[in-house]
């Protein structure tokens, strides 16, 4: 396995993670919408924990700060995190069947959410809703098809 | 773990040490940018330029949509086009019907209040602009417009449509502007109930419909059908613009505070273009600005006057009775001395 080339497949998905992310939606589909980009930060700290890692997420994090939230670093922090506990549970997470695996990406996404939730609380920008944790669901309900689609693409780069 | 702590050449992204010093290395970084972004403004200009970064990418993803819409409307039949012009006749001949009024009105009230010349109107320069068909935050209220600091937009500016008020400007990039919305739950609007003056804020309640006035007490004079404008205070929207109608009063006689809810005159949902307005400080209804608890604005000719002394009356019943009034009269109106309780009144 050459070390560049899940790179160029990683910031394809990166960028086609974006683009959902900004896609104009109706709006009960804009509430479910599932954290694309986590996802796939999640998934490439998993398959490719060397490839990416901590960087990939704090760097796709920084971007999504770029367009949205209310103060710079916040996807950052939270994105890093999520990669990081992809990156040292990497062998434990992939060894599971894809239910399981599920679980525990539901778990990952309310850490992710969590720390979204607590700096928005910080900085005075708090969203109490309870619908904001319905991402959180929603992404671990397409984990499996999130997951295989991102593992084609992978496979197709090397 | 040790497959990650190979010190191999490839310097990019910081590669070596554990998996947990590289995120304690960009947890700290993350946390510095937040700290420099929340209490200084020094990232202020590079979120300007992320703003504008990100802004074609914004607008490339938003074109299939934006596309759409231009298809529809070139082949839109003559119907239908007949049809909004019609309306659009109907519609600009009552909105000369009411500004007529109203030139009389304003005529009439610089008359009243002894002005040599009639009120200039409070707007001075507008701006119209396309809103981005792009969702910024799903729960947060958040537009981006097709307008930034190159035209002249400056952040806090208040953004309006043909209903009434829609926002204000938050972030600013070169090309484009960030606009909070009135519903969104972070936004709060000073507004006056039309119809008995009452002030109060109007707060976002994060969908597209609806205005929430929390700080109303139970006892609150406010009925469904009352018309909420902004009230001239904090120092965003002059006095007298459309907010939104009472759609929904709620009192319990347990709660303290009214449960009221607004829907707003502005197309929040549906609108594709809004206008930026920029006002006229020297008008009576701008915008009052301020700054660290001084309003920067104020006439310093005003001075406190003399209290005019009343000529000395013969009766020295005239001190209580300026006193309390309405119980004195009143008192004195029940005793058989209707001529005195008379003489005083005056």
């Amino acid at each position: 396995m050459s070390a560049s080339s899940p790179r160029i497949a990683m910031l394809k998905t990166v960028v086609g993670a974006l683009i959902l992310t900004l896609l104009p939606l109706p709006s009960w589909l804009e509430i479910i919408r599932p954290g694309f980009l986590a996802l796939t930060v999640l998934y490439w700290s998993i398959a490719a924990p060397r490839a990416g890692g901590i960087a990939l997420g704090f760097f796709c994090g920084l971007l999504l700060d770029a367009f949205e939230g209310p103060v710079l670093g916040e996807h950052a922090l939270a994105l890093a995190l999520l990669a990081y506990l992809g990156v040292r549970e990497h062998q434990r997470i992939r060894s599971k069947p894809i239910f399981q695996q599920s679980l525990i990406v539901f778990a990952a996404l309310a850490v992710y959410e969590f720390v979204l939730f607590a700096i928005d609380g910080w900085t005075g920008h708090a969203l109490t809703t309870p619908l904001r944790w319905l991402p959180t669901a929603t992404g671990a309900l397409i984990w499996p098809a999130a997951a295989a689609v991102l593992a084609r693409s992978y496979r197709a780069s090397t | 773990m040790s497959g990650f702590a190979t010190g191999s050449g490839r310097a990019l992204q910081g590669r070596g040490g554990s998996p947990g010093f590289r995120f304690t290395l960009y947890a700290l970084v993350a946390v510095a940018i937040m700290v420099l972004d929340q209490r200084f403004d020094w990232l202020e200009r590079a979120h300007s330029a992320m703003q504008a970064a990100t802004y074609p990418v914004q607008v490339a993803v938003s074109s299939p949509v934006a596309g759409w819409r231009w298809v529809q409307k070139s082949f839109a039949n003559r119907d239908s086009l007949e049809g909004e012009n019609q309306r659009l006749r109907t519609r600009l001949r009552d909105l000369e019907l009411r500004s007529m009024r109203y030139d009389a009105l304003a005529r009439e009230n610089a008359a009243l209040i002894g002005l040599r010349n009639s009120l200039p109107p409070v707007a001075e320069r507008w701006l119209p602009a396309d809103i981005v068909n792009i969702q910024l935050d799903s729960l947060r209220q958040r537009v981006l417009l097709d307008r930034g600091s190159v035209n002249g937009v400056t952040p806090g500016q208040a953004v309006l449509d043909d209903g009434g008020v829609v926002g204000q400007t938050i972030h600013v990039g070169p090309w484009s502007a960030e606009v909070i919305l009135i519903t969104d739950p972070e936004h709060a609007l000073p507004v006056q109930i039309e119809r008995t003056g009452l002030r109060t804020i109007a707060v976002g309640a994060g969908d597209a419909t609806s205005l929430a006035l929390p700080y109303l007490p139970a006892n609150a004079d406010i009925r469904v059908g009352d018309v909420l404008v902004t009230s001239g205070l904090g120092g965003v929207f002059p006095a007298g613009y459309p907010v939104a109608r009472i759609a929904e009063v709620h009192k319990d006689a347990v709660q303290p505070l009214a449960h009221v809810r607004a829907a707003p005159f502005a197309h929040l949902d549906t609108d594709t273009e809004v206008m930026l307005i920029w006002f006229r400080h020297d008008s009576p209804a701008a915008p009052l600005k301020e700054r660290h608890g001084e309003l920067l604005t104020g006439d310093r000719h005003i001075q406190p006057l003399p209290v005019p002394v009343k000529p000395a009356q013969k009766q020295t019943q005239a001190p209580p009775a300026a006193a309390k009034p309405s119980v004195a009269a009143s008192k004195r109106a029940a005793t058989p001395k209707p001529k005195q309780a008379a003489r005083s009144h005056t």
